[in-house]
């Protein structure tokens, strides 16, 4: 499964068969600081991904002056 | 997870409200929680002109895309930071949102209307990046309303912005900065009225709206932001929220509904005009111009090019003492002639 992860723009390979909340813990991500996007759609923590899946992690969090 | 509206497929989950919902709901949510808030705070009213401040990031984005779909007259404000690539993008998304609904943008360029751009007060100023990148912001928004006619000024501070700058006053009891912790400002002094209709609304409630509107952002953080304070104190808060959800919420709607009112009786400053532009500040002359002369090199209240320095001293002499200006110490008194001009004869 490939993962597009932001801030810096990357790309890694991980294992599919299991949950969004899974796939966040190994990477150290709190679920509550990112939208999970699988082919153009948000999917929430419960749902399963493939190892075809292709993701995006996208941070939520901006910082500095408002 | 199911939607809690319509008990189809969820697309979003929201650990505060203890629910889940599709797109649809979704949006529906987020646009009830803005028109609460504008509701409660009486932040809008029909006919207002109404200025959103726009990054280019998805609160502001999605703020000026709520209210344009609310129906108010809306027009956008974005300011030029000159942060390189990541201004040079974020001014390509507003330019771009705002020519796909037709809606005015009013555009502000620090470099060119105030002869720096942010990188460089941050490297010459005093003051770090973000506190001269959020004094310059809160000028320049205050004066293009001003300036455009405007009524008031909308931002897109959501819940978690909101409740990290409460976090960071209380931390360090900054009674007068909690005072003033309001989602709506009344025009006062020579400031337009300020609004913060996403008060309500997380940040990942603001992403997801954006993303589920289908509205282009820029994702990427500032490239001058780490280490910023408002972040620590965000992630402080997350940590909490994460075992405790709804204690963001808790904590910043709760101190608007029973804890402002402890602060009320702190003394609001008294405004006059600054010398220099005339916006409105405590002193002689406002944080922005102060900062600006510092940063460009410049002397406040020194005139800067010739002719300002001409006017100045023909004024000087017309109607001033002239020791004033020719450094004669008190017990030394300047002859002075019938004109009232200094005799530069005299014995």
């Amino acid at each position: 499964m490939r993962v597009r992860l932001r801030n810096p723009d990357r790309q890694i390979e991980l294992a599919g068969g299991r949950a969004v909340s899974t796939v966040l813990d190994e990477l150290g991500i709190p679920v509550e600081t990112v939208l999970v996007i699988r082919s153009g759609e948000l999917i929430t923590r419960d749902a399963k991904v493939r190892d075809e899946d292709e993701l995006e992690i996208r941070p939520v969090i901006s910082g500095g002056a408002r | 997870m199911k939607c809690r509206s319509c008990r189809g497929p969820a697309v979003i989950e929201v650990p505060r409200h203890h629910a889940a919902f599709c797109a649809e709901h979704f949006v529906a949510m987020v646009r009830g929680q803005v028109e609460r808030a504008i509701r409660r705070y009486r932040m809008l009213e029909r006919g207002d002109r109404v200025l959103v401040a726009v990054s280019g990031g998805k609160d502001s984005l999605a703020l000026w895309d709520l209210l344009l779909g609310l129906g108010y007259d809306v027009s956008g404000l974005y300011l030029g930071l000159g942060i390189g690539d990541y201004s040079a993008r974020s001014h390509d998304v507003v330019r771009r949102f705002a020519d796909d609904r037709g809606a005015p943008l009013v555009e502000v360029d620090l470099a060119r209307d105030h002869g720096y751009d942010v990188p460089t007060a941050g490297r010459v100023g005093s003051r770090s990046t973000c506190a001269v990148c959020g004094l310059s912001k809160r000028y320049v928004f205050n004066r293009a309303a001003l300036d455009g006619g405007f009524d008031v000024v909308a931002t897109g501070h959501n819940l978690d912005d909101e409740a990290a700058t409460l976090l960071g006053n209380t931390l360090r009891w900054e009674t007068a900065s909690i005072a003033r912790r309001s989602p709506a400002l009344p025009a006062a002094d020579g400031l337009v009225r300020k609004v913060k209709p996403l008060h309500r609304v997380s940040e990942l409630e603001t992403a997801a709206y954006a993303f589920l509107r289908g509205i282009e952002y820029v994702v990427e953080e500032c490239p001058l932001v780490a280490g910023n304070t408002q972040l620590r104190y965000k992630e402080a808060m997350n940590a909490i929220e994460r075992t405790s959800p709804g204690t963001k919420a808790q904590f910043f709607l709760g101190f608007l509904e029973r804890g402002s009112a402890l602060f009320a009786g702190e003394d609001r400053p008294v405004l006059g005009p600054c010398e220099r532009c005339g916006q409105p500040t405590t002193g002689r002359f406002c944080a922005f111009c102060r900062a600006r002369a510092q940063i460009l090199g410049e002397r406040l209240g020194s005139p800067r090019d010739p002719s300002d320095r001409e006017v100045a001293e023909a004024l000087a002499d017309e109607v001033l003492p002239v020791e004033l200006y020719d450094g004669d110490r008190p017990d030394e008194p300047a002859a002075v002639g019938s004109t009232g001009r200094r005799d530069r004869d005299a014995p």
